[in-house]
């Protein structure tokens, strides 16, 4: 007996796809060769590109010149120190939470998240006040001591605001870490004999070590890509302020400027490539769970009181930023004084007078930026997940690969390549075109959108569409009816993180913006700070974005948590 | 003679170069309950998922009421499917549940309220049009998902594994109504399940599959009384199986074991299949002997395990009050009753 011949199976329906998913695929293809590919590409091509033919000699110009070298090394030790002060505050506040049973655990996650709603340029300026050569801290310790602490002392100016920005990456990362350690495996050691130092050495230090080290590869990739803060603090050498200056003062086609964007791309994929591969070592780890956590015990008195006072400096330390912008936003004058003269609101009403456009900018910007987020986002989860599509993964992870390319790079790249290209009519450059700027930020919120959207749609039991299917919905039906208001909590959540991180982004609004009437409020923090008279209205303009942040993140944190518990009752129900 | 309800013509279906349908036939009678019975891994999902369009054979076409559907996608196939999970959808109510099929079908608003009544009414869940999916219980969902297809009038209604998820007693009385509703409205079914007993109550024929093929169909009582292989035999109930060579005269040996007054298809090397209930053991060893290995008290019977040389064999043996019960160890004999057993090859 012999089989039947095979049938001609089209490639669509091998692939389970339709042309509706063609279309989505299509559109995100185009959109990432565009706005990510095509701009990084160009910055690295022509960092190796000399007119005519590839070439190295930019890079050997780059190694001959004595301030790149020192900007260089600069650059190394700055991340590298962040990661150390990082460390210093993290690690204890870390072993705190998963080890002892106290009130402080929640302390500790509200330290958390602190920083984490204001970047770091924003209260730079802030700091230098507060802990600057003739800052409040130095000024009492002068008094009281007569020697000061040069904490924010050129380098250790960005070192010691990034060390205090950063260090929830590696806190919760590392949280994360020892949390999913089991605490059988510590029994288990225990039981055959281990305690002690063996005990952390050989048991709870290699299993939290990854944690550790994906938070730290994250802020040294951060720190080193980083151009605001060293901007805002007057640092100029290091390697991103270069970057900027060069293509800013001497022009795009100075070739030194895209040396250095290769270097920061480069350094900055390896950091994040590190940093997931060792995610995948922790992912191993939670498999094999069971009981929760090491176990925990009291503290001792004396213990308590260190863990506490520890826990106050860290807290006063991470409110410090805040603090100090609050302050400074309030002031009338703040100079060579302990606190501020006297306090006034006349800066806000300086910045709504005058930044009312600003603050429609962002909210213009942003919007359409988490907008460009949700719906790319759910389109690549929707191909990755549900068709065979070909290249799907690839998608996937070329818009991923957007978390490693710096707001610097990004802003290079898109001005290289679109700024001849004059829009119809009004002849504007495109690469300045507002619209470019909201296309810059959803390129690098993509990563955290995706995730979002991603995480959604692996909930959603494929049955659910199938049954809409057999019923009679075609797939733009089922995903208009069925997809995507189940996915609603995911990709709200997904659009309000786009939204709030957008919304401070400097380094790639720096590069796009050329009017003042199309800067949207990280631009003019940035512009404020620059004059001391402007200090007052930037502090006022920073804390206005810092608490619309603080609400979009608690926002976005709530909309998941509901979804989550949603789940959960619909789970036991079913 | 009408087309059948559904027609399996030389289906084959698989990823690369692992097959999960190795060449599958099979007619479903119109107004027949089928069942596609087998363990995990037998394919029988992967068929109905095809009849139901998920998927396209790489071989083969599928046809419903004579319509050749193999290229047509599910949401043109009139063919209606109730998921194991149920698959409610959970932002909906109950009504918008059911609704969905008929508001595809551009049913004019009126019609789709009272034929949404209706068809709740059916299930008994006439009141509970308002509720959200997560306010009912297992059972009630159940009879939803129910709903919301056959309200759609579909060519053919599957049933995937749909009371797997309820406890014992509920699973009884949903097969009972299932069946009933079946009946009633004389609908063309295909279920599909990994469980015998529920197959045997509820289908008019089953296909019993196992890696990716039919392995025998039939009604459930040929197939539990004339299992066509070693695999039937064992999944419908439980078989000895002893491997041996039977004679022309109906005398079927194998080490250390006889069996005599068997039917002789063909001469050779055979297996002989019999249920643990057509033996019979004695304290007298005749013909057979054999040593007790086991023994669980199972309320109505009693199962022994009885090794006999290198064999062992399964006994069930009825229980009433005062009757004889063999220790572990003990010496008995078995007489098996051959009209009873089968001859495979």
């Amino acid at each position: 007996m012999t089989l039947p011949a095979p049938r001609r199976v089209g490639l669509l329906a091998r692939w389970e796809t339709t042309p509706f998913h063609l279309i989505c695929a299509g559109t995100v293809a185009a959109f990432l060769v565009a706005f990510l590919i095509v701009p990084v590409a160009t910055v690295v091509f022509v960092a190796f590109w000399d007119g005519q033919s590839l070439t190295l000699v930019h890079f050997a110009d780059f190694f001959r010149t004595s301030l790149m070298i020192e900007a260089t090394w600069n650059s190394i030790y700055v991340a590298l120190m962040a990661v150390i002060v990082a460390t210093i505050i993290a690690v204890p506040l870390a072993y705190f939470t998963v080890r002892f049973r106290f009130k402080g655990a929640a302390l500790i996650q509200t330290l958390g998240v602190i920083p984490l709603v204001m970047p770091p340029f924003v209260g730079a300026v802030a700091m230098q006040l507060v802990y600057g050569r003739n800052g409040s801290v130095n000024l009492l310790l002068m008094d009281w001591f007569g020697f000061r602490l040069p904490f924010m002392e050129g380098l250790n100016g960005v070192i010691f605001v990034q060390g205090l920005h950063y260090f929830p990456f590696i806190l919760l990362n590392l949280s994360a870490s020892l949390a999913n350690i089991d605490s059988a495996m510590e029994e288990s050691a225990q039981n055959l004999g281990a305690s002690g130092w063996t005990l952390f050495s050989k048991i709870v230090f290699p299993l939290a070590m990854p944690g550790y080290i994906a938070g730290a590869a994250l802020v040294f990739a951060k720190v080193f890509d980083d151009l605001a803060t060293p901007l805002l603090l007057n640092v100029n050498n290091m390697l991103a302020p270069q970057a900027y200056l060069r293509i800013t003062s001497v022009g795009l086609a100075d070739p030194m400027g895209y040396v250095i964007s290769t270097i920061l791309v480069v350094l900055s994929v390896v950091a994040v490539w590190l940093s997931l591969l060792s995610l995948k070592n922790r992912d191993f780890a939670t498999t094999q769970r069971g009981g929760g956590g090491l176990s925990k015990r009291e503290l001792r008195t004396w213990e308590k009181f260190g863990a506490y006072a520890f826990i106050a400096v860290a807290l006063i330390l991470a409110l410090s930023p805040h603090f100090g912008i609050l302050m400074l936003s309030l002031a009338t004058v703040w100079s060579f004084s302990v606190i501020p003269d006297a306090f006034t609101f006349a800066h806000y009403i300086t910045v709504f007078r005058d930044a009312g456009g600003m603050m429609a900018n962002t909210v213009l910007y942003c919007g359409v930026a988490a907008l460009i987020d949700v719906v790319l986002g759910t389109m690549i989860a929707y191909l990755v997940l549900r068709t065979k599509l070909p290249f799907r993964q690839l998608i996937d992870q070329i818009a991923m690969a957007a978390v490693a390319v710096p707001g610097l790079v990004l802003g290079i790249g898109i001005l290289r390549v679109y700024f001849d290209v004059k829009l119809p009519f009004s002849g504007e450059s495109l690469a300045t075109f507002w619209v470019m700027l909201a296309i810059a930020y959803a390129v690098r919120r993509l990563p955290y959108a995706l995730r979002s959207c991603t995480a959604a749609l692996q909930q959603l039991h494929r049955s659910l569409e199938e049954a809409a299917e057999c019923l009679g919905g075609d797939k733009s039906v089922v995903m208009r009816k069925i997809v995507v208001p189940l996915m609603a909590g995911g990709i709200l959540a997904g659009f309000v993180t786009s939204f709030a991180t957008a919304a401070v982004e400097l380094a790639s609004t720096l590069l796009l913006v050329t009017r003042d009437a199309s800067a949207p409020l990280s631009y003019g923090i940035y512009v404020y700070m620059q004059s001391a008279a402007g200090r007052g209205p930037g502090a006022a303009l920073g804390v206005i974005a810092v608490v619309v942040v603080a609400i979009a993140t608690w926002a976005a944190y709530r909309v998941a948590e509901n979804d989550r518990a949603r789940r959960a009752r619909e789970g036991v129900a079913a | 003679m009408s087309a059948p309800g559904v027609e399996i013509d030389r289906v084959s279906f698989g990823y690369g170069s692992t097959k999960i349908l190795d060449d599958v036939s099979l007619r479903v009678e119109k107004g027949e309950f089928f069942a596609f019975l087998g363990p995990s891994g037998s394919g029988k999902t992967t068929l109905l998922r095809l009849v139901a369009g998920f998927g396209v054979p790489n071989a083969g076409a599928v046809r419903v009421n004579g319509r050749d559907v193999t290229d047509v996608p599910p949401w043109k196939r009139n063919v209606g499917m109730v998921f194991q999970s149920y698959a409610l959808w959970p932002h909906m109510t109950v009504a918008k549940n059911v609704a969905f099929g008929l508001e595809r079908r551009d049913v004019p608003k009126a019609e789709i309220g009272k034929r949404v009544a209706a068809a709740l009414d059916l299930v008994g869940l006439g009141a509970y049009g308002e509720r959200r999916p997560a306010q009912l219980s297992g059972g009630q969902q159940q009879r939803v998902a129910v709903a919301r297809t056959l309200v759609i009038e579909p060519d053919v209604l599957l049933l995937d594994e749909p009371l797997s998820n309820l406890d014992a007693k509920l699973r009884v009385e949903m097969r009972q109504e299932i069946r009933e509703l079946q009946r009633k409205l004389g609908l063309t079914t295909i279920y599909v399940t990994h469980d015998q007993e529920e197959a045997n109550a509820i289908a008019d024929r089953i296909a019993v599959l196992d890696g990716g093929r039919i392995q025998q169909l039939g009604a459930p009582m040929d197939l539990y009384d004339r299992p066509a292989n070693r695999f039937v035999a064992a999944f419908l109930g439980t078989a000895n199986l002893i491997e041996g060579d039977l004679a022309a005269d109906g005398n079927f040996r194998a080490d250390r074991f006889a069996l005599s007054g068997l039917t002789v298809p063909k001469p050779g090397k055979a297996c002989v299949s019999f249920r643990p209930h057509d033996v019979t053991l004695s304290a007298e060893g005749r013909n057979l002997a054999g040593t007790i290995q086991h023994r669980e008290f199972l309320g109505g019977n009693i199962r022994y395990v009885v090794t006999v040389g290198p064999h062992r064999v399964t006994v069930d043996t009825v229980h009433r009050r005062d009757s004889q019960v063999y220790d572990v160890g003990a010496s008995v004999g078995l007489s098996i009753d051959a009209s009873q057993a089968s001859v495979l090859y």
